[in-house]
């Protein structure tokens, strides 16, 4: 294992022990407003200050942070599923099956990400609890996330079919289903890893935009994304409302350290 | 009702030592205007337009918010209010010299009352279906009458520009303090000093002071700021309270809080029949104690302390006490009493169990707010009122969404529970206001289109609104008013939560500048505005 996903590994470790232990602390709420201490520096009561209702800036990173890490992974993980079903038929059925799932790709892909998940996100029912409006984000991107992945998986299935290893095993009368799981699947998993680790980062930075707009989880729920709201006031002039630019920064970072470099062996 | 005023506008001067005649101003509207035939506008850039260069018959004074004659010498409103009769200035002419006479008031009111223009200035002209009937008396004297009484009358000439009926220059050709120079579309609109303008100041000089107002075309509101900063514009009209701080923090001068304006900040919940909601909740939404319990369990001086930084006030009803004459000075803002909530809702039969609210049915009190996504003022007021509820034991999501989707929830498919919006009134006459407060209208937000007033309390305010609407005592009116805002606040169809203050950002160079609440609240004393001359050479 390289220095450099060492590194990443013991990062992305230290922010979700860090951010799921602080979840155990009593009184250490993201959502309680103190309302005394608004726009306060920070203080060893509030070591990253109060935003502007005077809820402690550190307990609502720390959420943000567990809830950003922790969705983010299981959403890349439903698209990845998704990816995998589609991009595995096409690329082992070929033919008419193949050109319909490619064209269904190539739709997907061209569509505009973000107004779809505006115009998605508009139909959800208002009800919804916080947590639910976040969980039904990731969900949207993760069925909205799969296109790109997909054609990955496919192109690696086709050349898994093709391959001399596959043509040998079915020579000697392999059934279709075992070659399929005995001699494809498991040649696939670099190329799944790999997407996986790619998907992530790009769902982190989806979220953050979604709710840089106030489209994400609803208050007082914080993710990364609307804690980026601080931002927008052009005169904020505090280092520690910051810290959520330098929370997504570090994992992107440590994601892209994490996902294979020079592509996959078949 | 005759008046008559002196021809010359009184100006008070200040540090005339330091000031200088003529200059340029500068400042930003949010996009292009998109028209320039001052009959035709419909958007604040225009507007911003029209009330630099359109001369008036007479004026609302933003200040004092009386009316004042421009064009309009004195004028006179017949015993049943179906007729104004107009006496006209004299020597008075165009910005390219067309002398003004009663045939520019015939042309503008034929031109503005012609169906085929589509006006949006013409409707409150059609209040009956009788279209006013223009006379001209004189080459001096112009009247006006309608087809039925109009209360308030006077207000409706603040908007209408008078166009020239001989002028080669037609829309070029204005009576107000600017006109038109040059437009550069997505950069500027550069007005230059009309050099005809009939004012004069007190020491007998043909105002405006300023030479040219370049009005440049800023979207964004961040680098409007950091151009007013740079002192690259004079003023901004509006600014937000975080803004405001800042601003004040770092150069005192160049901010003016003006005091309470008309805006207001308010929630509803949906009463419509045909709303996709349970019927439980339907039942708690007409309930007039569950209503008032809410807004007793919202804390209105903590919105107004954090969320507008000092810069708004609880608001007791539909009138800001802005507006002098109007506001029913009677009124208090609902107060922030807890228990006394708890009390109307136990009374209503809702029960505390484990901290969470239940109603007679059982059913766990939870509703949405909904509210724009991107106005962070109300997004924080709405997450404020979540947590102020709690202690009633309501449990309240927040929901922001981008605006079409939520003005279709809140017109088209109902498909809402309460929604956090605010209201500016543009007119300070409550005439104005008939497409809220009547029950038939589109814009009866918390039960609109209603076929007859579902309730007793709907019916009256409509009886109340009708009968101001034909009453021409400016007392009675306000007397019918006061009752219907009276009734506002007791049954809190609208929970108001505050009225905000008018913030605006004004050159420490700027001079003669008089502050306002009602719009445009900077500028409205445009021809007196000037910059003095020792701090404009520093640019």
């Amino acid at each position: 294992m390289t220095a450099r996903r060492l590194f990443a590994i013991a990062a992305l470790g230290l922010l979700l022990a860090t951010s799921f232990g602080a979840g155990l602390l009593p009184k250490f709420s993201y959502s309680a407003q103190h309302r005394e201490f608004t726009d306060a520096a920070p203080s060893l009561r509030f070591p990253l200050g109060t935003d502007e209702l005077g809820r402690d800036r550190m307990a609502r990173l720390l959420s943000a942070t567990r809830v950003s890490l922790v969705f983010a992974a299981a959403a890349s993980l439903g698209a990845l599923i998704l990816a995998a079903l589609i991009g595995g038929v096409a690329g082992y059925c070929g033919g008419w099956c193949d050109r319909a799932l490619v064209h269904g790709i190539d739709l997907m892909l061209s569509l505009p990400w973000l107004f779809l998940l505006l115009a998605v996100r508009a139909l959800l029912p208002l009800n919804a609890a916080p947590l639910t409006s976040l969980l039904a984000t990731y969900a949207l991107l993760a069925l909205l996330g799969w296109a790109s992945p997909a054609r990955v998986v496919r192109a690696g299935v086709r050349s898994l079919r093709d391959s001399e290893f596959v043509l040998q095993a079915r020579a000697e009368g392999v059934t279709e289903l075992r070659i399929l799981l005995r001699h494809v699947l498991p040649n696939l998993r670099p190329i799944l890893l790999a997407q996986f680790w790619t998907s992530i980062p790009l769902f982190i930075l989806t979220e953050a935009n979604l709710g840089f707009l106030g489209l994400s989880a609803g208050e007082p729920f914080p993710t990364w994304g609307s804690l980026l709201r601080e931002l927008q006031d052009p005169l904020l002039v505090r280092p520690e409302a910051f810290a959520p630019v330098a929370a997504i920064a570090l994992s992107v970072v440590c994601f892209k350290l994490l996902s294979p470099r020079g592509g996959y062996q078949v | 009702m005759t008046r008559r005023f002196l021809p010359v506008l009184v100006v008070a001067f200040t540090s005339t030592a330091l000031a200088q005649i003529g200059g340029d101003l500068r400042f930003c509207l949010r996009a292009d205007p998109k028209t320039f035939d001052p009959l035709l506008v419909e958007d604040d850039n225009s507007e911003a337009v029209r009330y630099l260069t359109g001369g008036v018959l007479l004026r609302v004074n933003r200040v004092s918010q009386q009316f004042t004659p421009e064009l309009a010498a004195s004028w006179k409103v017949d015993e049943q209010g179906r007729r104004i009769t107009f006496h006209l200035r004299h020597g008075v002419a165009f910005s390219d010299g067309t002398p003004f006479s009663a045939d520019d008031v015939t042309y503008t009111m034929n031109r503005l009352m012609d169906p085929q223009l589509h006006s949006a200035t013409a409707d409150p002209f059609r209040s009956s279906s009788i279209p006013p009937r223009i006379t001209q008396l004189s080459a001096d004297t112009v009247s006006v009458t309608f087809g039925a009484p109009v209360s308030g009358l006077e207000r409706l000439f603040d908007q209408v520009a008078i166009l020239s009926a001989h002028s080669p220059r037609k829309l070029a050709a204005v009576l107000g303090p600017f006109q038109v120079a040059e437009y550069k579309p997505g950069i500027e609109v550069r007005l230059s000093r009309n050099p005809n303008y009939w004012k004069t100041d007190a020491g007998g000089r043909r105002l405006p002071y300023a030479d040219q107002i370049h009005l440049q075309i800023q979207q964004n509101r961040d680098l409007e700021l950091v151009r007013f900063r740079r002192g690259e514009i004079d003023l901004i009209n509006s600014v937000d309270p975080e803004v405001f701080e800042r601003l004040a923090h770092d150069a005192p001068s160049s901010v003016t809080d003006a005091g309470v304006s008309l805006e207001s900040e308010m929630m509803w919940f949906n009463q419509a029949p045909s709303a996709p909601l349970p019927s439980y909740k339907k039942a708690w939404f007409a309930s007039q104690a569950f209503r008032r319990a809410v807004s007793e369990g919202i804390n209105r001086a903590d919105l107004a302390r954090i969320v507008f930084k000092g810069h708004a006030q609880p608001a007791a009803g539909p009138i800001s006490p802005a507006n002098r004459f109007w506001f029913n000075t009677t009124l208090r803002p609902h107060p922030f009493d807890v228990p006394s909530a708890l009390r109307r809702l136990q009374e209503e039969g809702f029960q505390m169990r484990n901290g969470q609210l239940y109603d007679g049915g059982g059913h766990a009190v939870e509703f949405s707010i909904l509210t724009n996504a991107g106005n962070r003022s109300r997004e924080r007021m709405a997450t404020m009122i979540q947590q102020d509820l709690t202690a009633l034991g309501m449990r309240v999501n927040v929901v922001t969404l981008d605006f079409p989707s939520l003005l279709e929830r809140m017109t088209q498919t109902f498909q809402y529970e309460a929604c956090l919006l605010g209201l500016t009134n543009l007119d300070l006459d409550p005439g104005a206001q008939m497409n809220v407060w009547l029950s038939s209208a589109a814009n009866h937000q918390w039960n609109p289109n209603q076929k007859s007033a579902a309730t007793p309390w709907e019916a009256e305010i409509d009886r109340l609104m009708r009968r101001q609407a034909s009453e021409l005592r400016p007392e009675a009116r306000k007397r019918l008013f006061d009752r219907v805002q009276q009734i506002v606040w007791e049954q809190e169809p609208f929970l108001y939560l505050v009225n905000k203050d008018s913030l605006m950002a004004l050159s420490p160079q700027l001079q003669n500048t008089a502050p306002a609440a009602v719009a445009p609240q900077a500028y409205w004393n445009i021809e007196v505005l000037r910059k003095s001359s020792q701090l404009a050479g520093n640019r």
